[in-house]
């Protein structure tokens, strides 16, 4: 493993993702307008809606968004044929993944720190625990949506494969969260699903921050499932990066 | 020796020719086919074509050289280790036959990143890319983003990059398709005094796929292969010799019409 080599890869990243302004702009201010949308339709409705589904939000966003500009960033970066020559090259497969979940990382502080300052700040979602505490989860939550589409990455051959990929691994989970129904209301197999999707900790984790008296070791037990899910990810993804193809 | 004695034994090799690459019985399949069915060749010194008929398995050899392509039999040695070991991979250039840099990112950001990859320090770095940017005549689209350039102008940022360090072996595919002859003729040029080495340095043995027959001129030494094997291995004008004609395109079409399809000639 090599710092400069990782710090390459990572800036080359946001360099790429700078330029192209319209993924800057879904990367940074669509989870944040989505938000406020789903605060504007809850506006006329009585009740406590948008605080129960806001904390769910914020851990979607990073690991949907994360995971489609991951899966096609590194699908082109096989197609294009630069893959083969970043592995030609003295470079570790390693330093590929850390450097790419650096970029999106830096970002997902970024787009977390937006969301959350107009939650909070202007639509008056109630944080209880350390703002901290909720972006880290928010950060894993990214790297996790970045290691899952480095992965599926290696099963698609064009870039419409690749946004197919979505439905497929985001949707369900979404599904099963307790973002729809509370996950211990949900039928037993499903249930057993959901315990075992990591989204679903990453939303219990946003869930806790946002109710009184959140238990921190409660939350850091969520932030550590997800995390160990980010972590196998990686390991999944290194595992699709060889350096000789068919 | 390669598996296809010609007709009289081949030519005396210098010394110096030998050992830079050597491929023993490389058997390679993509697709269900093989592609590469026990082929043997060396590389040595020098600019070396490596001339052949459209599928005839030219990338796939070169992907081979650089450890990025699977095989299934046969060794490779490259500068005495087995090709695609960590220890070659500063030492060996590559250059793939479609454009592989960024198209989102300009010109130098494209060298400055690589040139990282490749270990260069900051200084070290920033001297190596005005360097390559001279060598491809891009210094005037430094700052352009790639995906707007011209085909030409892409494949010269592609081949900038295997420039930024001076490797021991550079593996070239189809370097110059789409340039005009100017261009074409400064790389040539800049192809042999890479090969030829400075100051003091040795040079860099320098393999290269063409389907131009007048760059096949150019070479030290030629590689003609059809089908997956080596036909031809020899210095132009002994191709031309042997064939008994003027140029090497009419000497690539005879070897390659008369070329028995299967089996080999041995
Ligand atoms: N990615 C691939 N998957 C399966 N088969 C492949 C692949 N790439 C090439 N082949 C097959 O391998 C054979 C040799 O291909 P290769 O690219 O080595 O040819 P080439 O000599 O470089 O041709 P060209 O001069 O057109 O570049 C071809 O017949 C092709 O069908
Ligand atoms: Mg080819």
């Amino acid at each position: 493993m090599s710092a400069p080599v990782t710090g390459a890869v990572a800036a080359r990243v946001l360099t790429q993702l700078r330029r192209d302004h319209r993924t800057v702009a879904m990367l940074l201010a669509l989870p944040t307008m989505l938000i406020v949308l789903l605060w504007w339709v809850f506006s006329d409705v009585a009740g406590d809606s948008f605080d129960r589904i806001g904390p769910a939000l914020l851990a979607i966003f990073p690991f949907t968004v994360m995971f489609l500009v991951t899966s096609v960033t590194t699908l082109r970066e096989r197609s294009s044929g630069t893959l083969e020559r970043l592995l030609a090259m003295p470079m570790g497969r390693v330093d590929f993944l850390l450097g790419y979940a650096a970029a999106f990382a830096l970002t997902a502080v970024v787009q977390s720190a937006l969301a959350v300052g107009v939650a909070v700040g202007l639509l008056g979602l109630d944080v209880e625990g350390p703002l901290w505490l909720l972006l880290l989860v928010a950060v894993v939550d990214a790297v996790l949506g970045t290691a899952l589409g480095l992965f599926v990455s290696a099963f698609a051959t064009t870039e419409f494969q690749a946004v197919q990929f979505m439905p497929l691994v985001v949707i369900p989970q979404l599904l099963l969260c307790g973002l729809f129904v509370p996950r211990d209301a949900l039928p037993g197999v499903l249930g057993a699903i959901s315990d075992v999707l990591p989204l679903s900790y990453a939303v219990d984790a946003m869930d806790l921050l946002t109710r009184p008296d959140p238990g921190l070791g409660e939350v850091l037990g969520d932030l550590a499932v997800v995390a160990g899910f980010a972590l196998a990810g990686l390991v999944l993804g290194a595992a699709t990066l060889r350096r000789r193809t068919p | 020796m390669t598996s296809e004695q010609q007709p009289g034994s081949p030519p005396p090799r210098h010394a110096a020719a030998r050992g830079v690459v050597e491929v023993r019985g490389l058997v390679v399949r993509r697709g269900g086919r093989a592609v590469l069915d026990g082929l043997d060749l060396e590389v040595g010194a020098g600019v070396t074509g490596l001339l052949g008929p459209s599928g005839c398995g030219k990338s796939t050899l070169m992907r081979a050289l650089v450890g990025v392509q699977r095989t299934h039999g046969g060794d490779v040695t490259v500068l005495g280790e087995p090709a695609g070991s960590a220890g070659l991979r500063e030492r060996v250039g590559y250059v793939t036959q479609a454009a592989a840099v960024y198209d989102d990112l300009t010109v130098a950001e494209n060298l400055r990143f690589f040139a990282r990859v490749l270990g260069l320090r900051r200084g070290e770095g920033t001297s190596a890319v005005d360097r390559v940017l001279g060598e491809v005549d891009l210094a005037g689209h430094r700052d352009d983003v790639v995906g707007r350039l011209s085909g030409g102008q892409r494949s010269r940022v592609s081949l900038a990059v295997a420039l930024l360090r001076r490797p021991d072996l550079l593996v070239l595919d189809e370097p110059t398709v789409g340039l005009d002859p100017v261009l074409r003729q400064d790389l040539w040029a800049l192809f042999h005094r890479l090969a030829a080495g400075a100051d003091g340095e040795p040079g860099t043995a320098v393999l290269v796929s063409s389907h131009v027959m007048d760059e096949a001129e150019r070479c030290d030494r030629l590689l003609l292969m059809r089908e997956g094997r080596v036909i031809a291995d020899d210095t132009p004008a002994a191709v031309k010799a042997a064939a008994g004609v003027a140029s090497v395109e009419e000497a690539f079409l005879a070897l390659v019409h008369d070329a028995p399809t299967e089996g080999g000639a041995a």
